[in-house]
């Protein structure tokens, strides 16, 4: 609770920078900012505690994904110091850091909801935010249609979310999660058909957020559209926060009530494995190919989900954390050569490593990580999330999924062919220092945590 | 412990061959791998004592927890077949890096790392007794191979590349989803080798997971149909990489049949043994005539590489002690005959710019020794008496005669066919006049003559005196061979 507060002040700060003329100073004070909110967010650990009259709920789950979250808000930060830098940026630069300080602010609250009113509000303020930062780039048609398509898409969206809560809630008489939950586990064997269709209007709004087929025709063109920073953010906080929110909102209300969707989720997880994998193959455009990449990790996320009766929360949240931290290495190192080469094209890779050995090195680490290749965080990810669903008795799904990470890791290797095999281009290509040191960190953790995943198999 | 100091020397080599330059990165990476062999036969050794450690618990082994949850041991230990492959690979690695003395390679200190994280890995795929850590191993192997062939192969190396990798990699997932599969019916929920072997999973389900494991081994093997990646990257990959590719890490896949599917899927495995055997012979049969009738060296011995470790295969599934202890007694041989016949053809390849058989000859008249070397790796591979591989293909012949008598028809004409294109090969490249696109054929460098020439006595050493394998490897077969009966 005290981490959702205090992360609203930075954002207040980040308006009120702009007046106090402090936009210098302003990254190195949110990111400090964000470290301490990181260090207070621990003690919140092993301490259940609710908050406002039931409004909010801290839990170790809630806990746990509010470090990663606030983790790749301190990563994307940092980022952000070198990203920003045309003049047109630096004017609002202090407008950007609030807005993402409230994006924050909205996947907190989709972490420790307890009641349907602070989901609807935590994905709102999420999703608004993130509608503005897509369309952050004003001179530019593509990011002025990814803000656009994505907001269209998005209220719909959520329009189908409010729709279900209005109808769950006309059935059970509150908004509480507790309260749904206690009515799904009495009236377990008959369900009003209501209840059911709220659900399914809740689920296809999430299925929606997290970009799974068949609702994930917007991700694509708003990955390519937005700003590659704010790329990263999507394909990294807002899915995993989405996907927090989508796992606890089933696994308390509607767990019992899942019959009647588990095809459903099923298809739609196999549907996401498949058209992810498939289509990223004839990706040419790298922030495409990874906006694909990141629809079929969906898909595997989608694992931990249909077999939520065996409580697999740890598994979505190691997958989470090697997920993020492999993507983040990746986008580091591809916004540095979009920079550069002025394309966001795989032939931008070309030769990289001749050029720089170690930016090669680097990306295609990152690319194994994504694929699922040992020793990296992404394998143990993959690993385990299989190994979760098998035993709750999706073997059919675990078997679709190995198929697809066959398919997909065509893709990865094409961008490491392109970097190792194609004929160097003229740009050359050094990343600044805090982009060094992004890449870094987030590689260390990648192959630490593959080497070591034993602390967070049991985590929650 | 002894098996931990084999595993990691290797590692720390590689990384430290990261920090060295030029010349000096060949000769650190030829000490390291020397020294690795000596510790090897300190580790025969022991093991070889009259009171030898138990395998499972003691000086050789090592078993900590590793992750709790799913329950994985970091569990490393040698039995007679894990120790057999350490010998392979320990024995093999100081001539590939010798081989690399006096070529000019770009960026040398990147390859000579890779090389050795290939040893690492390799050794830790043949010592590990946790299926987990085996997959890992597994994999990781797999990546230095990949960018070796890619920075340092031949003409259309990306695509052949890139073929290798998915196709290798597709197995190996299938792989995982048995391992899974393995993980939830076992009663221990774990993947020790000891528990896999004890486990009780009905007939039924067993036929389906042997596919998901032998399509991986398969693969690697390569049995036909999966061979296509083979004979391409084989023929591109630089020297020292298809060294590395066909002596030690096909092997893989053949000491994973013996070691994680027979004596895991007993059942699976006696209900398909036919149809693979079936499959073996046909790709014997293929591969053979497809390598007489082959023109391009390096192709020629991929071909016979299929051929040979064909037969090796066939011989395992014959499911008899002659046919496990023939397949592993002739891994080793293979490993290092099919090394010397891939080098022979680097050097000429470097010397004449040409690979087609057709337009060499005579070159014994230019250099008799070099001659004299290749007609003993020659006679090596088709199985000589007093070579080592006879020793070999005679147990797998045996093998499977007691399995069939018909397949140990089929059997005897590998080694016929492989006289065949051998000797024709032979007599092409070497004998005859020297034609008019071999002028002239600088004799054997050091290196090269120290390399062919312990490959040679390497060859006799084990066809003449065959006792200590035979006695290393006596005891495993016997255990695995109990171990595949249907429970």
């Amino acid at each position: 609770m005290n981490t959702l507060i205090y992360t609203a002040c930075l954002g207040l700060f980040g308006l009120l920078a702009e007046i106090f003329n402090l936009r210098k100073y302003l990254i190195p004070i949110l990111v400090l900012g964000l470290a301490v909110i990181f260090s207070l967010n621990l003690q919140t650990w092993n301490n259940p505690q609710t908050h406002f009259n039931g409004m909010l709920s801290d839990s170790n789950f809630s806990t746990a994904f509010s470090g990663l979250a606030l983790f790749i808000m301190l990563i994307i930060l940092i980022l952000s110091g070198d990203f920003y830098t045309s003049t047109d940026d630096e004017k609002h630069i202090s407008d950007y850091m609030a807005i993402l300080m409230f994006t924050l602010c909205g996947a907190l609250m989709m972490f420790s909801f307890s009641n349907m009113a602070m989901l609807f509000l935590g994905i709102e303020t999420l999703s608004i935010s993130l509608y503005v930062m897509a369309g952050s780039r004003r001179f530019e048609l593509k990011s002025n249609e990814a803000g656009f398509k994505y907001f269209l898409m998005g209220s719909f969206a959520s329009a189908f979310l409010l729709f279900g809560i209005a109808l769950v809630f006309g059935v059970t008489g509150t908004f509480s999660i507790d309260g749904i939950g206690n009515y799904m586990r009495m009236h377990a064997d008959k369900l009003d058909p209501l209840f059911i269709v709220g659900m399914l209007l809740m689920i296809f709004a999430m299925l929606f957020k997290v970009s799974a087929a068949p609702f994930h025709f917007w991700a694509p063109d708003v990955y390519e559209g937005a700003p590659s920073l704010i790329t990263a953010l999507m394909s990294t906080l807002v899915k995993i926060a989405a996907f927090a929110a989508f796992y606890r909102l089933l696994s308390s209300c509607f767990v019992f009530a899942l019959g009647k969707a588990e095809i459903i989720l099923t298809i739609s997880c196999a549907a996401t494995l498949l058209v992810g994998n498939l289509v990223a193959l004839v990706q040419d455009n790298f922030k495409r190919l990874l906006a694909y990449s990141g629809i079929s990790h969906a898909g595997y996320m989608m694992l931990a989900i249909i077999s939520i009766q065996g409580s697999t929360d740890s598994a979505l949240f190691l997958y989470s954390v090697g997920y993020a931290v492999a993507s983040l290495a990746a986008f580091a190192i591809a916004i540095t050569v979009f920079k550069s080469t002025g394309t966001e094209s795989i032939s931008g890779f070309n030769g990289l490593a001749k050029k720089n050995p170690l930016l090669a090195a680097s990306l295609t680490m990152a690319m194994l990580s994504l694929a699922g290749i040992p020793p990296f965080a992404g394998f143990f990810g993959k690993y385990f999330i299989f190994s979760e669903a098998f035993r709750n008795g999706c073997q059919n799904m675990v078997f679709v999924a190995i198929i697809s990470s066959i398919i997909g890791v065509f893709y990865y290797m094409k961008v490491i062919v392109a970097m190792y095999s194609k004929p160097a281009n003229e740009f050359e290509i050094k990343p600044t220092f805090a982009y060094q040191m992004v890449i870094a960190v987030c590689l260390i953790i990648s192959i630490v945590l593959g080497l070591y995943p034993g602390v967070f198999t049991k985590l929650l | 412990m002894l098996t931990l100091i084999l595993l990691l020397i290797p590692l720390i080599a590689s990384i430290i061959a990261l920090f060295l330059k030029g010349e000096l990165v060949k000769w650190f990476s030829l000490v390291a791998t020397i020294v690795q062999l000596a510790f090897t036969v300190y580790v025969f050794t022991v093991f070889k004592a009259p009171n030898a450690p138990e395998v499972t618990n003691g000086l050789l082994s090592l078993n900590i927890d590793w992750i709790n949850s799913p329950k994985i041991n970091f569990n490393i230990g040698l039995d007679g077949m894990s120790l057999l492959m350490v010998i392979l690979t320990n024995l093999l690695m100081p001539l590939i890096v010798l081989a690399g003395f006096n070529r000019n390679q770009e960026r040398t200190h990147i390859m000579y790392s890779l090389m050795l994280l290939m040893h690492f890995a390799l050794i830790g795929v043949f010592v590990s007794f946790d299926g987990f850590l085996y997959y890992i191993f597994w994999e990781l192997a797999l990546i230095p191979i990949y960018f070796i062939s890619l920075n340092w192969g031949g003409v259309n190396r990306a695509t052949v590349t890139l073929k290798f990798f998915i196709y290798t990699l597709a197995g190996s997932l299938l792989m995982l989803f048995g391992f899974i599969f393995l993980y939830w019916n076992t009663a221990s929920h774990s993947l020790s080798w000891v528990d896999l072997t004890m486990n009780h999973i009905c007939s039924c389900k067993q036929g389906f997971i042997f596919w998901m494991f032998f399509l991986a081994y398969a693969i690697k093997i390569p049995i036909i149909p999966f061979h296509t990646w083979q004979p391409d990257t084989y023929s591109s990959a630089p020297t020292q990489g298809t060294m590395l590719l066909s002596g030690i890490m096909l092997k893989m896949g053949l000491y994973s049949l013996l070691r994680w599917l027979l004596p895991v899927l007993p059942m699976g495995t006696a209900e398909y043994t036919p149809y693979v055997i079936a499959m073996c012979f046909i790709g014997v049969v293929y591969a053979s005539i497809i390598a007489i009738m082959q023109t391009d060296l390096k192709k020629l011995f991929a071909y016979s590489s299929i051929a040979h470790v064909g037969l090796i295969a066939a011989g395992i599934f014959a499911l008899n002690v002659q046919g496990i202890q023939g397949g592993l007694v002739q891994m080793l041989a293979h490993g290092i005959n099919v090394v010397g016949v891939f080098y022979c053809a680097d050097i000429i390849i470097n010397r004449t710019g040409s690979s087609d058989i057709n337009t060499l000859g005579g070159i014994r008249l230019l250099s008799p020794r070099f001659a004299t070397y290749f007609i003993v790796i020659v006679l090596g591979s088709v199985a000589l008496p007093l070579t080592n591989s006879f020793i070999g293909e005679f147990m797998l012949l045996l093998g499977l005669f007691e399995y069939n008598s018909w397949a140990a028809l089929f059997a005897g004409l590998t080694v016929i066919l492989g006289a065949v294109y051998m000797l024709r090969m032979y007599q092409k490249v070497m004998l005859g006049d020297v034609n008019e696109n071999v002028t002239v054929f600088e004799d054997l460098k050091w290196n090269e003559e120290l390399v062919l020439a312990t490959i040679a006595i390497l060859i006799f050493a084990f066809g003449i005196f065959p006792k200590p394998i035979l006695e290393l490897v006596a005891p495993i077969s016997e255990q695995i061979y109990r171990l595949s009966f249907v429970r």
